[in-house]
């Protein structure tokens, strides 16, 4: 428990410490210690799960599910937090944003973590929905951070798409709660998430159908899914860097664990019913969209970070579709798909972020010629790239293949959908991808301060994951698959 | 039982004569009203009958291009309007004029009316009569729907179209808060409101051209056929006033044909159409009348009322 | 299940919940901003009025104090903050154009039977009564949406959106007699921020675009010029544009 609360009241004080903290040199390294104490505490938090099997009280409730996404969330947060330390200095030095800004940052920075892992741990969807929209609101003065046209409208729809879309999330948890009131005899406790998940099975299933569509439309709206993906380009690309990193590699995950966590009461709820793949049904059908549709518009980009995004939304289609086919094997695939995501897309958006430094600028046409400027930045951005696209040795390709294999053995006739896909998306990022790190650097250009370390650590742990998966970690994402689909895959 | 006949037909007769002698009384009361609310001492209560009457006696004069339905029209809105009239219960509910119409009957005699109003006023040729038909036709195409929204929603509550048998339904039941009578009394204020050309709409008092909708198809007409014409102007906002009155707020209205019930009948009737007069005034007097292409707008109002009135009924009454 | 059996605080319940849909529709065809800002405080303090009756008819007491909490929330500090801005803004005179507000109600009526046909497969007969207040909250959240589609500024689109909170928060009072204290007291607090950061976009929206005008807000979603060709939904990006006319945007690193 006392892991616990250091993970989630060390963000908390690092938010408050920061909105008042003067000198700004500091500010980076109080971000990077706070995060670094995060992670610490999450990995205890982790160790403790491991040794108890999970951590419950409070209204908290951490198990195999989703500690592995806590210690990720520190894990990113920590990295990121690396990156940005320089990066920011940076910005700060060309006068694209002011002191008061790097002060809201840094404040910011940590009220997100907090609001992720708080919806990552608690047991009550209430909470849940509260961090999650804590979460936009942390953000989103964020993504205006640079006060140009662009970066104020990217950030006015991300607010309002997702304001909206949390908003229709909340009336699907009011359904839930009425729902639970018919059955749970506690009114406080209706909206805790294990006493509904133990008393699935009597709650009402048309209740709960019609709760599942908003909750999935609302959260849905974060993961990005098609069509209510549109904030989510503009976001990236308009924000700082480092939070186009932790949106891509965080938020979209945390939304997509609400989604799954409120999968697993409809599914209980519909069983004895004649559509009890509905939820499923609807999280395939939503999933293969966003996934296809993403994969064509990777092609039309011409901003760096827009199209990174949109691979981001791809896969995020191709996790839920394989949440949504259910079964041990998609389920395990989805799960370690979740972490190599996570990190490989990190990886890449703080390339990215160097990339569009030596350029100047996130136009995809005017940045040439990277390996010849400055090869860590043109390597680390192949290597990630082809880590993204599911080359083999990455842990990107294990997942993908996991999910090819349980599709082929459910839904032979999708595999053929999901394998264009991918080859569209990697169509797509190499056509892109090759005129930038290959070829002469254009005049003028030079390297600058670059600090490698973190797509370093994302990108090997990504490659070892391809390699061979630790038996600690197979047997946690195993855990995991078993809480979900109720069946061991190993 | 064949002095019952008698005696309901008695008193149909009695309150349909009734509407013709209260109309324009209930005129000069809201004038009256008025004109206190602005410092003025205003006309005697029974100027409009002493209009009226010299209106009756004065000669007809016919514009040389009026078709012969330019001299009919008079009567038959005259007799529209009254017949309409006669249908909604005044004083007593269970008149044998009541049971052999309902509201879609009301309705229709209304538009019958306003249709030869309408055709009167562009039968001379001039330009106004013309611009005030037209504007006739525009208020009560929207208004008209709203007008029978309003009084499904009422019907469906009571399960049945029959004026008599809605106020029945509702001295019977218990008292009940019902949003959907709400809606469709607000509905049916506004419909009033356009329909009888009151302010915001029209103004009665006015003959300025440009703004002008009743006034305007009537401007060619003289003697005895503008009296009829404002009579059955003025039948109509009696009414209307009954209308609301006595399906909203029944409590009164006589059951039997007893004189005594009639006689609390006729006292119950004639303050709630106090009432509403002075409400009105009260009304006309705080308001500013609309600029005619608002007027649209103001119509939408009612028929959203009526619409809300129907669905609230659907959603909350009936539950099922 | 007629509403003759209900007690009448229910029915009281009933009629004000039907008020609060009809403020809905006064918001959605109410140009002049001030007044809509009227129409959405009443519809806050409606909201708070249906919380406390059916505290009254039987609820639990803590809902006296969430009707507490959104009365001061909704039908005072919110449409305080709302005025203080737009006079800050100088846009108390301000009357939006709407394009088709007959057809926008009429759509309007369209989500509300669309709402309820929703709810009817909640068939049980005893849950009648909270059923049908669920179908009016729900239609208040989709008018709320429509709001937001339909309405071009920004302030209104505001509006929009805090109705929406007020359809959710009367279907968790109506439906489920409130939500724990501890959720609605983080909903709250979510809408307070929403509403600040909120008040800080309309500067900066104004800054960058000179009007409240969301629809001018349009630079992310045009497609390239060369494959103009009707892909709405493409998000190709602007940086076509010379780099100049964005200083700033030069990005990430000059």
């Amino acid at each position: 428990m006392n892991a616990l609360l250091v993970t989630l009241l060390a963000p908390v004080a690092g938010a408050l410490a920061l909105a008042v903290l003067r000198p700004l040199r500091w500010s980076g390294w109080v971000n990077t210690a706070v995060s670094a104490l995060t992670f610490a505490a999450s990995a205890a938090l982790a160790w403790q799960v491991a040794e108890a099997g999970e951590v419950a009280g409070y209204s908290f409730r951490v198990d195999a599910f989703n500690v592995y996404l806590v210690v990720l969330t520190a894990f990113v947060g920590l990295t990121t937090s690396i990156f940005s330390r320089p990066y920011m200095r940076h910005v700060c030095e060309t006068g694209m944003t002011t002191e008061r800004g790097m002060r809201i940052y840094h404040a910011m920075y940590q009220a997100f973590m907090f609001t992720m892992l708080l919806a990552l741990t608690t047991d009550n969807l209430g909470v849940l929905w509260v961090a999650v929209e804590g979460a936009t609101l942390a953000t989103v003065l964020l993504v205006s951070l640079y006060r140009t046209a662009e970066a104020v409208e990217a950030a006015w729809k991300y607010f309002v798409l997702c304001g909206v879309g949390i908003a229709l999330a909340l009336f699907g948890t009011v359904l839930t709660y009425f729902a639970a009131q018919q059955v749970v005899a506690d009114p406080a406790a209706g909206l805790t998430w294990s006493i509904l998940f133990a008393q699935a099975g009597d709650l009402e299933p048309s209740v709960m159908g019609l709760a599942f569509v908003f909750l999935l439309v609302g959260y849905g709206t974060k993961v990005g899914l098609v069509p209510m993906h549109q904030w989510l380009p503009d976001a990236h690309s308009e924000g700082p860097t480092p939070m186009s990193a932790v949106l891509s590699g965080l938020l979209l995950n945390v939304a997509l664990y609400a989604v799954v966590r409120l999968k697993m009461l409809v599914d209980g709820s519909l069983a004895a019913t004649a559509s009890p793949h509905m939820a499923g049904q609807l999280l395939m059908g939503f999933g293969l969209v966003s996934f296809l549709v993403a994969g064509l518009f990777l092609h039309r980009q011409r901003d760096i970070k827009r199209m990174f995004s949109y691979s981001s939304i791809e896969h995020m289609g191709l996790m839920t579709f394989a949440f949504g086919l259910g079964g041990p094997l998609a389920t395990f695939g989805a799960l370690l798909h979740m972490l190599v995501h996570s990190l490989t897309k990190s990886a890449i958006f703080i390339t990215v972020g160097h990339a569009a430094h030596i350029a100047g600028t996130q136009t995809i046409d005017k940045i040439r010629g990277l390996i010849r400027t400055q090869p860590a930045v043109g390597w680390s951005l192949l290597l990630g790239v082809a880590a993204i696209a599911g080359f083999p040795p990455f842990g990107v390709f294990t997942s993908e293949f996991l999910l090819l294999t349980a599709t082929m053995q459910s839904q032979p006739w999708l595999t053929v959908a999901l394998l264009s896909g991918l080859a569209i998306a990697f169509a797509g990022l190499f056509r892109h991808l090759h005129p930038m790190v290959y070829g002469p650097a254009p005049e003028g250009q030079g390297p600058v301060r670059a600090n490698m370390l973190p797509v370093l650590i994302h990108l090997g742990l990504v490659l070892w994951l391809g390699l061979s998966i630790p038996a600690f970690l197979a047997g946690w994402l195993d855990r995991a698959t078993q809480l979900i689909t109720g069946a061991h895959l190993l | 039982m064949d002095h019952l006949v008698s005696a309901s037909s008695a008193a149909a007769l009695f309150q349909a004569l009734l509407y013709l002698a209260a109309a324009p009384l209930l005129v000069g009361w809201i004038r009256k009203v008025k004109a206190r609310l602005q410092n003025r001492r205003g006309p005697a209560l029974l100027q409009p009958y002493r209009d009226l009457r010299k209106l009756l006696a004065k000669e007809v004069r016919v514009a040389h291009t009026a078709s012969p339905l330019f001299s009919a029209a008079p009567y038959i809105v005259f007799v529209a309007t009254w017949m309409a009239a006669a249908t909604v219960p005044l004083v007593a509910v269970n008149l044998p004029t009541a049971a052999v119409a309902d509201i879609i009957v009301l309705v229709g005699l209304l538009a019958l009316a306003r249709f030869f109003l309408a055709l009167a006023g562009m039968d001379v040729g001039t330009a106004f009569g013309g611009m005030g038909a037209s504007r006739e036709m525009l208020v009560s195409s929207l208004a008209e729907p709203a007008m029978l929204m309003a009084v499904f929603t009422l019907a469906m509550t009571a399960h049945s179209t029959n004026l008599a048998s809605v106020i029945d339904f509702q001295l019977s039941s218990d008292f009940a808060l019902r949003p959907s009578f709400l809606f469709a009394l607000g509905g049916l204020i506004l419909v009033a409101l356009a329909e009888t050309g009151r302010i915001p709409v029209d103004n009665p008092a006015t003959h300025l051209e440009l703004t002008m909708i009743h006034e305007a198809m009537l401007l060619e007409y003289s003697g005895r056929h503008l009296a009829l014409m404002e009579w059955a102007a003025q039948i109509k906002l009696v009414l209307y006033g009954a209308l609301i009155a006595n399906i909203f707020f029944p409590w009164g209205i006589a059951q039997s044909f007893a004189p005594a019930a009639l006689g609390l009948g006729i006292a119950a009737i004639a303050a709630k159409l106090l009432l509403l007069g002075a409400a009105l005034a009260v009304g006309e007097s705080v308001l500013a009348k609309m600029r005619l292409f608002r007027a649209p707008a103001f119509l939408n109002l009612a028929l959203l009322l009526a619409l809300l009135g129907l669905l609230s009924h659907v959603i909350l009454e009936v539950g099922a | 299940m007629s509403l003759t059996t209900l007690p009448l605080l229910q029915q009281f319940v009933l009629v004000l919940a039907a008020l609060v849909l009809f403020t809905s529709f006064v918001l959605l065809s109410q140009a002049r901003l001030v007044s809509a800002i009227h129409a959405f405080a009443w519809q806050g303090g409606l909201a708070a009025a249906v919380t406390t009756v059916v505290a009254a008819a039987g609820g639990s007491t803590h809902l006296y104090f969430s009707a507490l909490l959104t009365f001061a929330l909704k039908a005072v500090l919110i449409p305080w903050m709302l005025h203080r801005l737009i006079r800050r803004l100088e846009l108390e005179r301000y009357v939006e154009s709407l394009r088709w507000p007959a057809l926008a109600n009429m759509a309007a009526v369209v989500l509300v039977i669309f709402s309820y046909w929703l709810v009817l497969p909640m068939v049980q007969q005893e849950l009648a009564f909270t059923r049908n207040i669920v179908a009016i909250s729900l239609a208040v959240v989709l008018i709320g949406l429509w709001m937001m589609v339909v309405r071009q500024q920004a302030v209104a689109q505001v509006l929009g959106f805090m109705s929406m909170e007020n359809g959710l928060f009367l279907a968790a009072v109506s439906a489920t007699a409130g939500m724990p204290l501890v959720v609605e007291l983080g909903v709250a607090f979510d809408v307070l921020v929403a509403m600040v950061l909120f008040g800080v976009f309309f500067f900066q929206i104004r800054q960058s675009i000179d009007s409240l005008d969301v629809d001018r807000l349009n630079r992310l979603t045009e497609t390239a010029e060369e494959e103009a060709a009707g892909a709405e939904f493409d998000a190709t990006p602007r940086r076509s544009q010379p780099t100049a006319a964005r200083p700033a945007a030069m990005a990430e690193g000059e």
